[in-house]
């Protein structure tokens, strides 16, 4: 694990109107890591999340990825994010796109690689999410887990340096979750840098390296699982771990 | 006995002269080709460019929106004759002289394009907020975005309305008669004050039959093909 960040979120801040939903918020992630967000339903953690490939704008601070500010107006924000997958709670996958159309489109009109090309990219992806036989499949003729896998591979298609999970089993009947975590725990083995909000909590204290646990839009402690969850230190915390079930 | 006959002849030598239908036929005919090509230009380039005028509009500048807004909300407000007439006898006082073609063509070019951004837009945003994240997320570009993941959605969602409406229109195009048009309308109107006989309206009112039936149940067929299935 090298120490220096690959992701370094530097006193973040972001408001809805009145609503401040982070009050400045310092986040390091470094490459390899799986760094888990937990927190209450508010505490801003997708937030946080969806600031890092600036689906949403944030209002103060900076967020560095590789060495570049991503908030900076001059950065060009659709090379960064071909660098940063992202992984949605609800799949998002194009419907009107087979299972490889969909990895395939980024790959052809972003990376501008020849169809056939993508295709064969799109197709190993695929197979790295165990999806190899479903390439031609459409989005509806897939389970929500298998879809879920589809947009991982999407995700993994660019060859990012880093991939965010916004709850990626929140969706999910509970029988097809392992699928979609047993994907992540390859991932983690292939050492992809990861940063993940998740009620997960299972996988949380199995996978990651460290545990964030955020409340009302800071970071309230952070540290190795068996920390977090085993012996937290704050009482925010204390109280949040144990209400869940484990 | 000779009464008895009468209303019943009368009724047939009114709308059934097949002889005065003979006469008129090949007028019926011109009349035919001529609303078939009038109508299929009206139809492409109005929807052509109602889409471009949606395109334009989701890049959200206050002022090209502005434009559109009001475009679309006065083309969708005027009666289409009042457009026809405004083009035809108002642009030769300003040394514009357009054909009487020329004027329904713009009009209900127009009309079609008004209609159609709006319904192409409702269709932009009702394509959920998702397929734009996922696309962007993947380093596509606003346009590109649009173009290959929110536009094939949209406009599949738009079929319906958007058949419904362009079979609206095409058939406006018996508007053109007032301006001299030599459409099916005009033909069979012409037809009937030559021979005081209403044959050649009835032969007109089944040219549009022959013309717009099929392109009901095509319109139908199409809306059945490409019904949505959401997972």
């Amino acid at each position: 694990m090298s120490d220096t960040p690959i992701l370094d979120v530097q006193g973040l801040r972001k408001s809805y109107g009145k609503l401040e939903v982070l009050k400045g918020v310092d986040l390091a992630v470094r490459e390899r890591e799986l760094v888990f967000i937990i927190g209450p339903s508010g505490s801003g953690k997708s937030t946080l999340l969806r600031c890092c490939n600036r689906l949403e704008e944030s209002n103060g601070g900076a967020v560095i990825f590789d060495g570049t500010d991503i908030t900076a107006k001059s950065t060009n924000i659709n090379a960064v994010r071909q660098k940063i997958g992202m992984v949605f709670q609800s799949f998002n996958l194009y419907p009107h796109m087979s299972a490889e159309g969909n990895v395939a489109l980024a790959l052809r009109k972003v990376l501008k690689r020849p169809k056939a090309e993508a295709l064969e990219r799109a197709r190993a992806a695929l197979d790295r999410v165990g999806l190899s036989d479903k390439a031609e499949n459409y989005p509806n003729q897939l389970s929500g887990g298998q879809q879920q896998r589809v947009a991982i591979a999407r995700a993994l298609a660019l060859e990012p340096k880093m991939v965010l999970f916004d709850e990626p089993t929140s969706a999910l009947d509970p029988e097809l979750v392992g699928s979609v975590l047993e994907v992540m725990r390859d991932l983690r083995t292939a050492g992809m840098t990861m940063l993940v909000v998740s009620h997960e909590m299972r996988f949380a204290r199995e996978a990651a390296d460290r545990v964030v646990f955020m409340d009302e839009g800071h970071i309230v402690e952070e540290g190795p699982p068996e920390q977090v969850f085993g012996d937290p230190q704050m009482p925010r915390t204390r109280d949040f771990v144990s209400r869940i079930d484990h | 006995m000779n009464a008895d006959i009468t209303q019943w002849d009368r009724f047939l030598a009114s709308f059934f002269d097949l002889a005065v239908m003979q006469k008129y036929l090949p007028d019926i005919v011109d009349g035919f080709l001529l609303t078939c090509h009038l109508a299929i230009l009206i139809v492409i380039s109005g929807l052509v460019l109602g889409l471009i005028l949606a395109v334009i509009r989701a890049y959200e500048f206050w002022l090209t929106s502005w434009l559109i807004v009001v475009f679309a909300d006065v083309m969708r407000a005027l009666p289409p004759l009042v457009f026809i007439l405004l083009l035809y006898f108002g642009l030769p006082g300003v040394g514009l002289n357009l054909s009487g073609y020329a004027a329904t063509y713009v009009t209900l070019t127009l009309v079609l394009a008004a209609f159609s951004e709006e319904i192409f837009r409702a269709g932009i945003l009702a394509t959920p907020k998702g397929q734009w994240e996922a696309a962007r997320s993947t380093g596509l570009g606003f346009g590109q975005s649009l173009a290959y993941v929110i536009m094939p959605q949209a406009i599949r969602m738009t079929v319906p309305p958007l058949t419904n409406r362009t079979i609206a229109i095409a058939k406006n195009t018996a508007l053109g008669t007032v301006v001299g048009v030599g459409e099916i309308l005009n033909q069979a109107t012409t037809g009937q004050s030559f021979s005081g006989n209403a044959s050649p309206l009835v032969l007109g009112a089944l040219a549009y039959l022959i013309l717009f039936i099929p392109v009901v149940v095509f319109g139908r067929w199409v809306e059945t093909r490409f019904a949505w299935r959401r997972t």
